[in-house]
């Protein structure tokens, strides 16, 4: 797929340079009794690319709707390019693109009255419009569906058509809900290459995932949100970190003779090895040279090596860190099986 | 100036986008067309000779307020239409992009009036075929069509509102009918009003519709109209001015489910 969006700079010289692309501050908002954000804080900086990482229900598309100018928070303040997007929502509009959960597109319009369409509420004028339809629908693999009904798409198809529409008037800063929610691995993919080639060209993009090799791949930094607060931010490497950094895993020939590997590798761990589900479990603060020097302790002690693997914590193992629960991952394989 | 034409662009754009959605999804049509005829048949055919309405053919009595019936459900399709956006994620787009405030509603509410020919156009064909009498004179029989688009695009405004609040289109269409049943019933469309038991006639003396219908057929049949057309014309107006802005005031904080 190739780069499918130019990647103009942010539209006006006259915001201050430094300024951050998305900041929110002290964010509030409930439905009710229930309270979805409880004081968000978050910056994105120009052309970089924030994940939003959560569970159903933490919140995301809340501060999504808030920072998109659909919803008003209760308290606290959201810019957008340095724009309130409370007061100067109609100005926020024409510097942001939305790309949904539900793709978001009309199924009784062709691809291209869909991209034609979003460009003339753009005003970009007919003739550019059409233009720019073609240009995205090329970009996004769609030009032989052009034609066709959006009702006839396949999930994938309406998804990258979505992320088209997003992108019809350039915008500077990306929203992006859960973009990939439900698709199956290989339109994930497809997607993932997308807004990647999206970002090389300096959009600036915010995005909701409840997928950790999603946030893990995209992102240049992870705000973890749980229950209306952010838990942690930093880079999916510092977040990584948090959990220990890497580990060795070791299967042995002669299952009895854990306890020794134990003690023979001891001297190599940052932090006491152990034996889970039948393998001894080195903990590594430096991958260089551990392998080799496991082997050859194990190998001078005389016990026989079966498997030897080094295993990376997942966001998974962050999340779980973080707030002591998993992230469901049933109802993610459920949605993806439902696809 | 610029707001203005922006504002005109957009509700072109959006209305020309509803209208699209009926040839694309046909099945559509069945409310505009063959329900109404369907309505006529029955009234005409089964009810009609069970129904006294002294000085008048029932075909010519019952033609103005089956039109006006099918005119003010015209609208069925903005409810229909705005609760799918809301389903679809698609009234999220529309509300985060640089778009003139109500465009969305202005263009489907123009929408109506296209679909509101269209069903004139059915509507009136029919009644030709099954005997009814335009005895009016031609700037009467123009004032009533002008007076039913009108209404047309009032109740246009009542479905707009309809389908921003409901759960649902299903949702949408079910309180479509369950409000305005009653209301067209229980009025002088289908029957005079005094052949009602005593305690409903005067509901259905001041229900706004038998305004409007009496309106309509006095000015298709060419008899004297004493205030209905007036009357009719404020109600209408009176509906744009409260539905409008209370849509509109829906408009701003829905978001998609």
């Amino acid at each position: 797929m190739r780069p499918a969006a130019g990647g103009e700079p942010t539209g006006s010289v006259d915001t201050v340079q430094a300024e951050a692309a998305v900041e929110i501050t002290g964010l509030h908002k409930s439905y009710g009794s229930v309270q979805a954000l409880r004081g968000v804080d978050l910056r994105v900086e120009t052309g970089s690319v924030c994940g939003l990482l959560g569970p159903n229900g933490a919140g995301k598309t809340t501060a999504v709707r808030i920072l998109t100018t659909l919803l008003l928070p209760d308290e606290g303040s959201a810019r957008v390019t340095g724009l309130d997007v409370v007061r100067d929502a109609a100005k926020v509009r024409a510097r942001i693109g939305l790309a949904g959960q539900y793709a978001a597109v009309d199924e009784n319009l062709s691809g291209f009255e869909n991209l034609e369409m979003v460009g003339r509420l753009y005003h970009l004028g007919r003739g550019p419009s059409r233009g720019r339809a073609r240009e995205l629908l090329s970009s996004f693999d769609l030009s032989e569906a052009a034609d066709r009904l959006v009702r006839t798409y396949s999930g994938g198809m309406r998804r990258r058509l979505d992320l088209a529409a997003a992108l019809v008037a350039r915008p500077p800063v990306l929203f992006l809900d859960e973009p990939t929610t439900g698709l199956d691995i290989r339109s994930r993919i497809g997607l993932w290459d997308a807004i990647e080639a999206l970002v090389s060209g300096g959009t600036t993009v915010l995005l909701t995932t409840q997928y950790l090799d999603e946030a893990d791949r995209l992102a240049d930094r992870i705000a973890v949100i749980d229950q209306g607060l952010v838990i942690a931010e930093g880079t999916p490497d510092e977040l990584k970190a948090r959990v220990g950094g890497e580990r060795l895993e070791i299967h042995l020939c002669d299952g009895g003779r854990g306890d020794e590997a134990v003690a023979a590798l001891a001297a190599i761990a940052s932090d006491r090895p152990y034996l889970e589900d039948g393998s001894v479990r080195v903990p590594v603060a430096e991958r260089r040279g551990t392998i080799a020097e496991a082997v050859r302790r194990l190998d001078d002690a005389g016990i026989a090596i079966d498997d030897i693997s080094v295993s990376t914590p997942t966001l998974d193992d962050v999340f779980l860190n973080l707030t002591g629960r998993s992230t469901e991952p049933e109802t993610e394989e459920a949605e993806v099986a439902v696809r | 100036m610029t707001a203005l034409r922006y504002g005109i662009s957009d509700t072109l754009v959006l209305a020309k986008r509803s209208l699209l959605r009926i040839p694309r999804q046909p099945d559509l049509l069945v409310g505009f067309t063959i329900q109404p005829i369907l309505f006529v048949l029955l009234f005409v055919y089964v009810f009609g000779g069970a129904i006294q309405t002294p000085g008048f053919d029932y075909v010519d009595f019952l033609m103005p307020g089956i039109i006006v019936q099918s005119i003010a459900f015209g609208g069925f399709v903005t409810a229909l239409g705005l609760a799918d956006d809301l389903k679809k994620g698609l009234m999220d787009r529309f509300r985060s992009l640089p778009i003139t405030r109500s465009a969305l509603l202005t263009g489907r509410t123009l929408g109506d009036v296209v679909t509101n020919i269209f069903q004139l156009v059915v509507m009136f064909t029919v009644g030709l075929l099954v005997g009814f009498d335009f005895s009016g004179s031609v700037g009467e029989v123009i004032a009533g069509i002008a007076l039913l688009l009108l209404i047309g695009y009032a109740f246009s405004w009542v479905f707009a509102f309809i389908g921003l609040s409901s759960s649902s289109p299903e949702a949408s269409n079910a309180y479509g009918f369950t409000i305005l049943f009653p209301l067209t019933f229980v009025s002088s469309a289908f029957v005079p009003v005094d052949s009602m038991p005593d305690w409903l006639q005067p509901i259905a003396e001041h229900n706004p519709f038998t305004t409007m219908v009496n309106a309509a057929r006095a000015l298709f049949l060419g008899i004297p109209a004493g205030n209905d057309v007036w009357l009719a014309l404020l109600w209408t107006l009176a509906i744009i001015a409260v539905f409008a802005p209370l849509s509109a005031w829906r408009y701003r904080r829905v978001v998609s489910r």
